[in-house]
């Protein structure tokens, strides 16, 4: 994060757009399903050929639903508008959204640093094929050919605007990174911002501190939460430069590239579409019952700040980088595990690290593992039967193929070293290494590690990292 | 030609095949259609198909349907799976849809036999037929004179005794204004009644389908087999079809009729008289007539040509060259784009593209398309009120009888005037037939307007069945 300049400050408000995870598209029967190949996944209605018309998902409703009251939106009668624009991947050349009256309005979003962004709407629409331009430009204009996959056409999205609230860069990535945390608590989402299920568009402006707002840009479709701070800061910091050398800020939509690590114009003001919205008159008012969206409210989880918050809770003060791992385990929903591991009595830091660390990169296998046989393998390292790099491999082969912790580790031979072998050991290498020993002796505990080093490699890792230490200390 | 009832129950005694009422009606074609240009395209194979598997039904012993057998003609905007569908445009000349509309397949499963598709104004935007990208639709009872429109071709069908039955479109009056320009009863149902999935757009918030017939009772035999909740329709009203070929004779003893002024000035004094009449007829019949004066049914035109014009400018955006239809080539996409629809769409279609474009444009949408909406809710309210009087109204469906080819084409105005008293209907989402009743200028048939609320349409079958029994019919 790059401060800005003297005493400028940033404005920043964030579109995110999130596909959500319904079985079908949003007005008809099509799988909503990302990787299949190209228009399979297509009918009349996505296709929007002649004559056929929406019908609204109910799925797509609830979900949109669960998003507003996770972010505590007041759900509203909403209605439907056509937005009309000519673009080859839109099939009907105008998109079906949510204008003056959305289904979630008026609510905020929470950051773990406890600043708090307000949210002014979360409302449903309808989202776009995909096009791919081969050739020449490689953009719409001036390619040689241009291919359009309407696989992704009608898959249903959330639009979720958040107020001006947002005054650095990593302030907006904690944000995405909070949001999509929700967002995939409440199901409504994956989150994959690689697959373009979560996508960004980010308002931009600066001023003085206590000024009105400056004239914002829009930068679309920032597709990581890297790329998001990176534009966040050229965009805030190009308009700083442009104001202090004499030259306004004009209003546009710019374009991110990563690669070079700069905005571009897209469009300006003057050329922005007329979109000419007006209600869709295909689809009917929607209405949500009382009873239905207490059944939403009813049906939701607990949301990730509540679930970090219950486990920082069992390690009484945790640390900066606990607090990280905590955050880690509640993102990828590990924390039954660590759970499990407190509730039987195991180190409660020790079932989190190996949880955010060792869980965390088998995350694609988590189904071989219970959490009882991750208990038992920290309390093997506990009770010392088993060094931090047994343990950590008696893991692995946990999420690769499953099974009994203790007989894995019998198989692997990782048996016990007897204290008569570790004494032998740590007395020989004593005898071998005279001046570390010496300095260790005079207080230099840092040698403690090189003793350990040593015992490890003779061991072929089977010593207890702290029975070393007991060894050297009794020594002394 | 049998009539529809006729036919059905024909077919069921054996006294008559469907297969042979098919090849009636594909001979009544072939004897007229290179004069009248009433239909597009001819399905013969599909038509004897579908001929043959009622046929063979009821050689099973199954029950072969309310339409067993009944040749129909189809309104060239109803989509047809695998039969060329064009909406009288070159810019959807060649597109075959993958899928049935919902009335297609309902007309199926009740044995009617669908033998072709029927010329229309482009995209259903006109009154005369004459806008069809491949020419007009002349008058079988006058072939000088038009046969009204937009669903020119599928009244023209069945006056000319090619089908005893067809489905139209009725936006603003497509199905009633052709019906009463040749002498048929032409239903525009109540908004959601019959399903649109199939029916290629123009107006979403105004079209409804709706059928043509010589009688009441093949009208409303149509109507009840293709009524009723579509869940491919989201503006499809929950209930199932009503019954309505039951009700036909029961007349309007007791019944309230308002006579509405405003739907009777200004049209042709034997359009008038007729009016007259068939409120004489009606109370002859045990009707109560009044006269009503509903002031707001004059601000109908003026609404609908920006509320349809609008809603058309996003229903025809789709017809860019991408993906069907017509592709002009260009350097790149948006040139594309504009070269297709330059060539594929008539000066009428492009007329309301702007018109329509225009109404919603920022800084105007309030002054035209949110004015629009004002008139259009003030319709509904006025309709309501009337209803607190009396049971249906009564009025001119069109000002004149027939009028000749070319007679209108220069000046819009004129044409857009055909559809005065049919609009207020579409507006309001309410129900409306034209039934005719006696005979105008040249001898040509005179159309009067039965108007009710929403889902009254045995009413006002009952009560056009009254006016066909006055006429002796």
């Amino acid at each position: 994060m790059t401060p800005l300049p003297g005493d400028w400050e940033m404005v920043v408000g964030l579109e995110v757009h999130t596909e959500l995870k319904t079985a079908t598209k949003m007005f008809c029967g099509c799988a909503n399903h990302f990787g299949a190949e190209a228009n399979t996944n297509v009918c009349p209605v996505c296709l929007g050929l002649p004559g056929s018309l929406p019908v609204l998902n109910e799925k797509a409703v609830e979900l949109a639903m669960a998003i507003g009251v996770a972010l505590h939106c007041t759900i509203a009668p909403s209605t439907f508008h056509r937005k009309n624009y000519f673009y080859p991947d839109m099939p009907k050349d105008f998109q079906i959204s949510q204008y003056d009256l959305p289904i979630n309005k008026g609510g905020y979003l929470d950051l773990p640093d406890a600043s708090r962004v307000s949210i002014e709407r979360a409302h449903l629409e309808e989202d776009t094929g995909k096009s791919t331009h081969l050739g020449g430009s490689g953009r719409i204009h001036g390619a040689d050919r241009s291919l359009v996959d309407y696989n992704r056409s009608g898959v249903p999205l959330v639009e979720i605007v958040s107020g001006p609230d947002i005054r650095s860069s990593a302030q907006a990535r904690a944000y995405a990174a909070e949001l999509r945390a929700i967002l995939i608590a409440t199901g409504a989402s994956d989150g994959r911002m690689e697959e373009g299920s979560m996508r960004i568009d980010a308002n931009v402006s600066v001023r003085q501190p206590g000024a009105p707002f400056g004239t914002r840009c829009e930068i679309k479709n920032l597709n990581s939460l890297r790329s998001l701070q990176r534009a966040i800061d050229y965009e805030a910091l190009r308009q700083v430069e442009l104001i202090e050398s004499g030259t306004t800020v004009r209003q546009e939509t710019r374009h991110w590239d990563e690669n070079l690590g700069e905005t571009s114009t897209m469009r300006t003001k003057e050329e922005a579409e007329d979109y000419r919205y007006f209600r869709e008159p295909d689809l009917v008012d929607l209405a949500p019952s009382d009873q239905w969206q207490q059944r939403v409210r009813d049906g939701l989880p607990a949301m990730p700040a509540e679930r970090r918050a219950a486990l920082a809770a069992l390690l009484g003060s945790p640390s900066e980088a606990q607090l990280d791992a905590v955050q880690v385990v509640v993102d990828l929903g590990l924390e039954s595990f660590v759970h499990a591991a407190a509730s039987a009595g195991a180190d409660v830091g020790l079932a989190l690290a190996r949880a955010a660390n060792e869980l965390a990169a088998g995350i694609e296998d988590l189904a071989n593992l219970s959490p009882s046989a991750f208990t038992a393998t920290l309390q093997l390292e506990q009770s010392g039967a088993l060094s931090a790099t047994q343990a950590k491999t008696v893991l692995g082969e946990l999420l690769a193929s499953g099974g009994d912790p203790a007989r894995i580790a019998a198989t692997l031979g990782f048996e016990q070293l007897s204290s008569d072998t570790l004494g032998a050991t740590v007395a020989s290498l004593i005898d071998e290494h005279p001046e570390e020993w010496a300095r260790y002796r005079d207080g230099d505990d840092k040698l403690a590690q090189f003793f350990i080093g040593q015992v490890m490699q003779r061991t072929k890792g089977q010593a207890n990292g702290k029975a070393v230490i007991a060894e050297l200390q009794s020594r002394r | 030609m049998r009539s529809a009832e006729e036919t059905v129950r024909d077919v069921k005694s054996g006294a008559t095949s469907a297969s042979a009422e098919v090849e009636t009606a594909l001979a009544a074609i072939k004897a007229r259609n290179d004069e009248l240009h009433v239909f597009l395209y001819v399905d013969e194979e599909g038509a004897r198909r579908q001929a043959d598997s009622v046929d063979n039904a009821i050689a099973r012993g199954d029950e072969p349907g309310a339409l067993a057998g009944v040749p129909i003609a189809l309104k060239d905007n109803l989509c047809t799976r695998g039969i060329p569908t064009t909406c009288s445009s070159r810019i959807l000349e060649g597109w075959r849809p993958p899928y049935n509309a919902t009335v297609i397949d309902r007309l199926l499963a009740a044995g009617a036999v669908p033998v072709g598709k029927t010329n229309l104004d482009e995209f259903a935007m006109g009154s005369s037929t004459e806008n069809s990208a491949f020419g007009p639709t002349r008058n079988p009872l006058d072939p000088s004179r038009v046969p009204g429109g937009s669903s020119g071709g599928s009244a023209a069908a069945v006056a000319a005794d090619m089908t005893p039955i067809s489905l139209g479109s009725d936006t603003g009056g497509s199905i009633r204004q052709p019906a009463a320009l040749c002498g048929l009863i032409g239903v525009k149902p109540t908004y959601g009644l019959v399903s649109r999935y199939g029916l290629i757009a123009f107006a979403s918030s105004l079209d409804q389908i709706g059928p043509f017939a010589k009688n009441v009772t093949d009208a409303a035999m149509l109507l009840e087999v293709i009524a009723g909740h579509d869940p491919l329709d989201s503006t499809s009203l929950p209930e199932p079809s009503p019954s309505l070929v039951a009700h036909v004779n029961d007349g309007v003893a007791g019944k309230r009729v308002g006579l509405v002024r405003d739907l009777v000035d200004g049209a042709d004094e034997d359009v008038v008289r007729a009016v007259d009449e068939a409120a004489q007829a009606l109370r002859d019949a045990g009707a109560t007539v009044v006269e009503l004066s509903i002031p707001e049914f004059r601000l109908g035109l003026s609404a609908y040509y920006i509320l349809a014009p609008a809603e058309a400018s996003s229903n025809l955006a789709r017809y860019d060259g991408v993906r069907y239809g017509l592709r002009v080539d260009a350097s790149d996409v948006t040139a594309m784009n504009e070269a297709t629809r330059t060539a594929g769409f008539g000066d009428e279609v492009k007329r309301r593209i702007m018109l329509g474009t225009y109404a919603l444009s920022a800084g105007y949408y309030d002054a035209y398309y949110g004015q629009a909406l004002k008139v259009r809710t003030m319709m509904i309210d006025a309709f309501a009120r009337a209803y607190t009087q009396v049971d249906l109204l009564l009025g001119a469906t069109t000002p004149s009888v027939a009028f000749e080819l070319g007679s209108k084409t220069s000046d819009p105005m004129a044409m857009y005037l055909s559809d005065i008293f049919t609009i207020p209907t579409n507006l309001a989402g309410e129900a409306a037939l034209s039934v005719p009743f006696g005979t105008g200028e040249h001898g040509l048939p005179v159309g009067v307007q039965l108007l009710g609320p929403g889902r009254s349409e045995a009413r006002l079958f009952a009560a056009a069945r009254v006016l066909e029994i006055a006429q002796g019919r």
